[in-house]
């Protein structure tokens, strides 16, 4: 029993004698930071930055801060707004103390190191941040730092971050191995900003291998950045062409069917919208909290339960009364527009509302160079994708699509065969309005939920109805699409406004040449 | 002269020369004449405000030969207006001279602020009035004649013109909220200090330009009677009701539609340039399309086709929205949305056609009694 005891006192103290000598040499540097000059201030805190401990950032914080004390027996205390914390334990003490003086050059010195010490946070993503910091303002001893660092790095993200900027850091060696190695390392890099850290090196650059290595590094760099611009170009394209097709697709069921253009289809995307911040709030005040994020699922049927009444309500109450009169249809549904955003106005309020990506929905995957596929955007997409699938196979299969296709190709014949074109019509309008809500519950996922959500789209979305054709989805789903990538192929050159201008010009040239869109439907009723 | 003696216009004529006196010289009268203390007294505010919607009812009663009398819905005629409102405020820029903030006599301030060296090219000439004048009408003409000639070339009509037009205001709109278009970015063109000379802060200038205004409304009120009444005029009527029809007839339609369309934009111009100095600021949310429907509701609500019609419509609508913004806020929208709404489906010959219907019914009782 006494043998067992002792080896594990031995035990204990092996274990505790490396960290009893780095609270040594740790107290020690503490210690140098309470000197008579601003310069021995200086070297105190270097030296304390030095030793790569992860307690010395905060000592240097709150030096930086003026918070560092000195107690009566000239122990460093650590001032938490009242309490004092010793940085070596980190124990909280009680004392007399006064706080350390620093001047500006102390102060940013200690803020430096501090936010090198940060690459030895046991926080990762402290860690990556802290990399990030460095490559911003590199020091003359930050390539040494983050060099410690690597060899205790753990996590594969931080430590690929670390190579690159040990390699970036390592541009300016003077030594011309070391220069070589990075600018081989980086050729695999996708950041521009590496690209014109090469491109200024080889301005100055006089070794003639590492100019050849570089040269070489450069144009693969470029070609990565260049194809990482273009497929950010195409998400971001295809992302927004989504979201314009889902908010036109509506739009160009009624418009074929009935000829009838709503310009409330954009406040049945707001109603959407709001009926899934609704939906939201009901479930934040009923369900536990890990069910929370089962709302958006069951927004979506919501969404077009209310938007569809909606809809049908008003074709029935009004836009029926007015069938042959195509522009005064057009006029009455911009008065409902205006009474369904001062309704919501004086119901939520003018502010926009927060409606939170579920949990399953946030982050990203991260591409080289800095550009991220959020979740969020790319769910949409195949969501578009699903919802388009949905109707064009309602359209197809079922009796009801055959019943709106009949009434979109000849009205009067539809009717002499028996078709209720009164219901069809209705049950079209809700149909149109509720696919419209449910493109709200996506829009609430990617932006703001105010009572303006729906005019932000209602031209964008005529537009791609115009351009794809009436009463087509495969004209409406090439529009929206070929509008989005063009869109955001344009904004880089001519910037969003210009972009978005030289799409409206198109168009209106477009349909000079063909006024019934791309996929326009033969037949004689579409001249009448 | 024998139209006042011809008994079926005499009406016409009074009701003309009634008018023409009450805005000519009834309110200016009451303005000047009439002591301050006095309850018939017109305030200068409220002359500013009738000048303001004497300029909406000459761009309604242009909005009404388009679309009251040829059937052409443009939800574009907001930028017309605007269009001429910014040449005026181009002149009126220019005539600031050295007397802006940064002293530039060549630059307008918010040049001077975005460091630009040399005045654009577009804006050489506009510190001549004459000039200015001309591209007032010219460049909403000039523009409303291409957009129509390729718009009504290709058979683009009814709700695909509508939404073509719109996008037209909305195209400019987002151009002209660009600060390197060199038209002051967000901000427009403010700051107008004086017109050919006289002081715009003086309220005889004010007083001028509202008659102006009324003056131009009469002269306006007079072409579109003129054009209405023509050969012209009925083929455009014509075109409204059966568009095939006249084609087939022979007729011209894109040329019918492309004449009211661009007199229609000129018209708008004019009525824009006498809105910017009277309100002295014009900026981009002018082109947005929300205004540019509104203008069809003062049209119809008036009365389509029919020409008092636009100028009660344009008067009662804007009546209505400075009592009620000041009134009740939050009510105004619910009120235009109703207008929309109501007018449409209830009252499709406007309140000037209620008018005519009450008439001929107390017509046809008296008859019967």
């Amino acid at each position: 029993m006494r043998a067992f005891h002792l080896i594990l006192a031995l035990a204990a103290l092996l274990l505790a004698a490396p960290a009893a000598r780095a609270d040594d040499a740790f107290a020690q540097a503490l210690g140098a930071l309470n000197a008579e000059s601003y310069a021995d201030k200086i070297n105190a805190a270097e030296a304390l930055a030095a030793l790569g401990d992860g307690r010395a950032a905060q000592v240097l914080d709150a030096l930086a801060d003026g918070r560092l004390m000195v107690a009566a027996g000239g122990a460093i205390l650590i001032d938490r707004g009242g309490s004092y914390a010793d940085p070596i334990s980190g124990q909280i003490v009680t004392a007399q103390a006064d706080a350390i003086t620093v001047n500006n050059r102390l102060r940013s010195v200690a803020r430096a190191a501090a936010g090198r010490l940060a690459l030895f946070s046991p926080d990762a993503a402290a860690r990556k941040s802290a990399v990030e910091a460095i490559m911003n303002s590199p020091g003359p001893e930050a390539a040494d730092m983050v060099r410690a660092a690597l060899a205790k790095e753990f996590d594969d993200s931080v430590k690929a971050a670390m190579i690159t900027a040990l390699a970036s850091l390592d541009l300016t060696s003077a030594d011309p191995a070391r220069r070589l190695d990075a600018v081989r390392q980086l050729a695999d890099s996708s950041d521009p900003s590496v690209r014109s850290q090469i491109e200024t090196l080889l301005q100055t650059e006089t070794d003639a291998s590492v100019r050849q290595v570089a040269e070489k590094s450069l144009a693969s760099i470029q070609f990565r950045v260049t194809l990482m611009g273009f497929v950010a170009n195409l998400f971001q394209g295809l992302s927004l062409g989504s979201v314009l097709l889902l908010a036109a697709i509506g739009l160009a069921v009624t418009f074929g069917v009935m000829g009838v253009i709503n310009m409330a289809h954009g406040e049945m995307i707001m109603l959407g919208a709001y009926t899934t911040f609704a939906v939201q709030q009901l479930f934040r005040a009923l369900l536990p909290p890990d069910l929370v994020d089962l709302y958006l699922v069951a927004a979506i049927p919501a969404a077009f339960v209310v938007t569809a009444l909606v809809g049908m309500g008003l074709e029935r109450g009004i836009i029926r009364f007015l069938y042959g009169r195509p522009l005064e249809t057009m006029l009455a549904t911009w008065g409902i527009s205006l009474v369904l955003q001062q309704v919501v106005r004086q119901i939520f309020g003018a502010t926009n509302m927060e409606v939170a990506n579920p949990a399953w929905m946030t982050g990203g995957w991260e591409l080289a160079g800095g550009f991220t596929l959020t979740y969020n955007r790319v769910i949409i997409i195949f969501f578009c994708l699903a919802v388009l699938g949905g109707l064009a196979a309602l359209l197809r299969w079922s009796s009801f699509g055959l019943h709106m296709r009949a009434v979109t190709q000849n009205r009067p014949m539809a009717a002499a065969m028996g078709i209720p074109t009164g219901r069809v019509d209705a049950l079209t309008f809700g149909l149109g309005s509720g696919i419209a809500g449910i493109a709200g519950v996506a829009l609430s996922q990617i932006g703001n939920v105010s009572p303006n959500l729906g005019q932000a789209y209602i031209v964008d979305s005529f537009m791609v109805v115009v351009f794809g054709g009436v009463g087509s989805l495969w004209g409406t789903l090439v529009g929206a699409v070929s509008l989005g990538v063009v869109n955001k192929f344009l904004e880089p050159y001519a910037g969003a406004m210009l972009g978005k201008i030289l799409v409206l010009v198109f168009i209106i040239l477009f349909i000079q040449k063909r006024p019934r869109g791309l996929f326009a439907l033969k037949g004689r009723s579409v001249e009448s | 002269m024998h139209s006042i003696l011809n008994p079926a216009r005499r009406g016409f004529w009074f009701g003309f020369i009634g008018l023409g006196a009450l805005f000519l010289l009834v309110i200016p009268g009451l303005n000047l004449l009439v002591p301050v203390e006095s309850a018939l007294h017109v305030p200068n505010y409220m002359v500013t405000l009738i000048g303001k919607y004497l300029c909406y009812a000459i761009l309604a009663m242009a909005m009404n030969l388009v679309w009251g009398y040829c059937g052409v819905l443009s939800l574009g005629h907001g930028a017309f207006f605007a269009l001429g409102g910014y040449a005026m405020g181009m002149y009126m820029m220019r005539a600031i001279g050295t007397r802006g903030s940064y002293g530039n006599a060549e630059l307008p301030d918010f040049m001077v602020f975005l460091n630009w060296k040399e005045l654009p090219w577009f804006w050489y000439g506009f510190d001549n009035f004459a000039f200015a004048l001309l591209m007032v009408m010219l460049i909403p003409g000039v523009l409303a004649f291409i957009f129509g000639w390729l718009a009504f070339r290709s058979r683009i009509n009814g709700v695909y013109l509508s939404i073509v037009t719109q996008a037209m205001t909305y195209a400019l709109m987002l151009a002209f909220f660009r600060n390197e278009m060199g038209f002051g970015g967000n901000n427009g063109l403010t700051d107008f200090k004086d017109i050919l000379g006289f002081d715009l802060s003086q309220s005889s200038t004010k007083l001028g330009l509202y008659w102006l205004t009324a003056l131009l409304l009469g002269a306006t009120f007079l072409v579109v009677r003129f054009i209405a009444a023509s050969k012209l005029g009925r083929v455009m009527m014509a075109v409204r009701d059966a568009e095939s029809r006249v084609r087939f007839l022979g007729y011209s339609v894109t040329g019918v539609k492309l004449f009211a369309f661009t007199v229609s934009a000129v018209l708008a111009g004019i009525a824009g340039a006498l809105y910017v100095p009277q309100v002295g600021i014009i900026n981009p949310s002018e082109f947005s399309p929300a205004n540019s429907i509104e203008i069809a509701i003062w049209v119809a609500v008036g009365g389509r086709g029919t020409l008092l019609g636009p100028v009660v419509g344009a008067f009662a609508v804007n009546g209505a929205k400075t009592w009620l913004t000041g009134a009740a806020p939050e009510l105004w929208l619910f009120a235009l949305g109703a207008l929309f709404i109501i007018v449409t489906l209830a009252l499709p010959k406007g309140l000037v056609g209620l008018w005519a219907d009450l008439r001929a019914r107390t017509a046809k009782e008296n008859a019967h009694d």
